[in-house]
């Protein structure tokens, strides 16, 4: 059932939000920082957007999502513990020995996730490789990937845009979550893949630039993917790191630990 | 042993494009290399099935994986050194981690290779496939045998890498030759010395071993087309039936058929294992037979061997 109240799936986002922060807590490690950034994105995607069964995971003609940038798995997880693929209580697993939580998204672990990720470019040429089969064999199902503004530095990247743009996969929406923050830096001082938008653009793609936080501008965003014929599109989503939790707003610092017992309180205190 | 000679890259072809009338699951990618890999001859057959992905095999190694998601049945083909190594991280976390069905087969392995030179000869590809968990690897010495390979694999579901050779070699076994994965095929019955041997170099053995009976040496070939799970029974075998070992291939004597040998033997049957092979060096430009010459790979030096230390 798709859910077309905004308020609603605020409060959905806002969930999610609050299951990544618990995730990445119980666990004392994860990357909380690129996660809060694409909450929106995937509130949206799994509630509002993708043809979806949580109850028959492997439905050949869903709609499929590749978090190319796997480290955000606790988004994914959380994402897809709300929806219903498996139960929340199996978050507070998260990256313990027992797990199917694995620190990076594993396949044939977790029921929901499309591929195992975690080495960062290689998602969108296996997006490519699913749109493609759905041209092949006339499905209608779309797919859609997430990448990181920082992962856009590795090559594979553009060697897979390229084939998105060859075989003109219309079926394929790959959102850039743009939170202009990387380990080492910000975009512009550790590598500058700026300008993304003219970037995507001269490699064949509709370019749309949305704030990647704005549940009604990412619904719009994914509309027009779906309106586009003949090409692929690529949603510039601009986003906050950290975002929905002040003190690591736009804090590179905040990329991949843990809160301690009185910042975790705080920041779920913020989240009510 | 016949006249007749053809090169395992071209029955890959051959038997890709037969593969493919059989198989619907059946598509194949490569890397702006299919007229040296032959799968140009699946391409004229099947054009809807046949993807170029250009000059980026990492790229074609993912989109592979994302196929296999979607229950197709990829090959992907390059050259050795492209898909083993320029490709690794993306066999490896997109493609052996996951467990995905791609079959990798790459042509052009070893320094038979020829005049391309080092750049292009793939002396590591055993090596850095077989330590992949989920992995199989496979290194077909003929036509008959490349050609049930190429349909056999198709009956996995799981990674499989299959090496294939440049260089035309001859036709080994007979056409109603049965072959079954994981089970090497043993020829002779001599035990003065066993050869094991993979791929390019188990016709040089089989030359070797018609030299050495001219000399009352009595030998036989042991073919490994299946390195991993390798043919634990036949290496304990052939240790205790024969008085010496030899592993031959075209490949570095660091971490290929040699060292998977003797990982067996270390731990079920400890004995003494002679590994020829390219001597952890890199390859050079030359004629394909002249390299095995000169690395050490063909039956001359096989038979030298033998003869030296017999």
């Amino acid at each position: 059932m798709k859910i077309t109240d905004i308020n609603q799936l605020k409060t959905i986002s806002k969930e999610i939000r609050r299951s990544i922060l618990k995730q990445v807590y119980s666990a004392n490690s994860g990357h909380l920082g690129g996660s809060l950034s694409i909450a929106d994105i995937l509130t949206v995607l799994y509630f509002n957007e993708m043809n979806v069964d949580e109850k028959n995971p492997k439905w050949e003609n869903r709609d499929r999502l590749v978090l190319s940038k796997g480290h955000c798995s606790p988004a994914l997880y959380a994402t897809l513990a709300e929806k219903g693929y498996f139960s929340k209580e199996d978050l507070k697993t998260f990256r313990n020995i027992n797990s199917n939580l694995q620190g990076h998204p594993d396949m044939n672990k977790v029921p929901g996730v499309e591929m195992t990720t975690g080495s960062l470019g290689q998602g969108l040429s296996v997006a490519n490789g699913m749109a493609i089969v759905g041209k092949l064999d006339n499905k209608s199902y779309r797919v859609y990937c997430i990448v990181g503004d920082g992962e856009i530095e590795e090559g594979q990247i553009w060697e897979a845009a390229m084939s998105s743009n060859k075989y003109k996969l219309d079926n394929l929406c790959v959102i850039i979550d743009n939170n202009n923050l990387q380990i080492d830096g910000s975009i512009e001082e550790v590598k500058n893949s700026y300008p993304i938008n003219e970037k995507f653009k001269s490699f064949g793609f509709e370019v749309v630039t949305i704030d990647g936080n704005n549940i009604e501008e990412i619904i719009k965003g994914l509309e027009k993917a779906k309106n586009t014929k003949g090409k692929p599109t690529a949603i510039i989503a601009k986003t906050v790191k950290g975002k929905g939790i002040s003190f690591m707003e736009n804090q590179v610092d905040w990329h991949g630990k843990a809160p301690n017992e009185e910042q975790y309180n705080i920041a779920l205190q913020e989240l009510n | 042993m016949n006249n007749e000679k053809k090169a395992t890259r071209q029955s890959y072809g051959e038997a890709l494009a037969q593969l493919g009338k059989e198989n619907k699951k059946i598509v194949v990618l490569d890397a702006d290399l299919s007229t040296a890999t032959k799968t140009n001859i699946f391409a004229k057959e099947f054009p809807n099935r046949f993807f170029d992905i250009g000059i980026a095999e990492q790229d074609m190694i993912s989109t592979a994986a994302g196929f296999a998601t979607c229950g197709k049945i990829p090959y992907a083909s390059t050259f050795a050194v492209f898909a083993a190594g320029r490709a690794y991280d993306q066999i490896r976390n997109s493609v052996a981690y996951p467990n995905l069905n791609v079959k990798i087969c790459a042509t052009h392995s070893g320094v038979t290779v020829g005049e391309d030179g080092a750049t292009h000869q793939m002396i590591e590809d055993i090596s850095l496939m077989r330590t992949l968990p989920n992995m199989k690897v496979m290194s077909v010495s003929d036509d008959v045998q490349t050609k049930w390979a190429v349909k056999e694999i198709s009956k996995i579901d799981g990674p499989v890498y299959l090496r294939l050779s440049r260089l035309a070699t001859p036709v080994l076994y007979d056409e109603n030759k049965k072959f079954e994965i994981g089970k090497a095929v043993q020829i002779g019955e001599g035990t003065d010395c066993t050869i094991f041997a993979t791929g390019i170099t188990v016709a040089e053995s089989l030359k070797a071993k018609e030299e050495l009976k001219k000399q009352g040496i009595n030998i036989r070939v042991v073919d490994i087309h299946t390195i991993k799970p390798i043919d634990e029974e036949i290496i304990i075998k052939c240790a205790k039936e024969t008085k010496r070992l030899i592993s031959v291939e075209d490949h570095n004597i660091i971490g290929g058929l040699g060292s998977a040998i003797a990982e067996v033997l270390t731990s079920k049957y400890p004995c003494k294992l002679e590994r020829m092979g390219i001597k952890d060096v890199f390859g050079k430009s030359g004629k394909a037979e002249e390299l095995m010459e000169y690395f050490e790979i063909d039956y001359k030096s096989i038979v030298k061997t033998i003869l030296n230390n017999n």
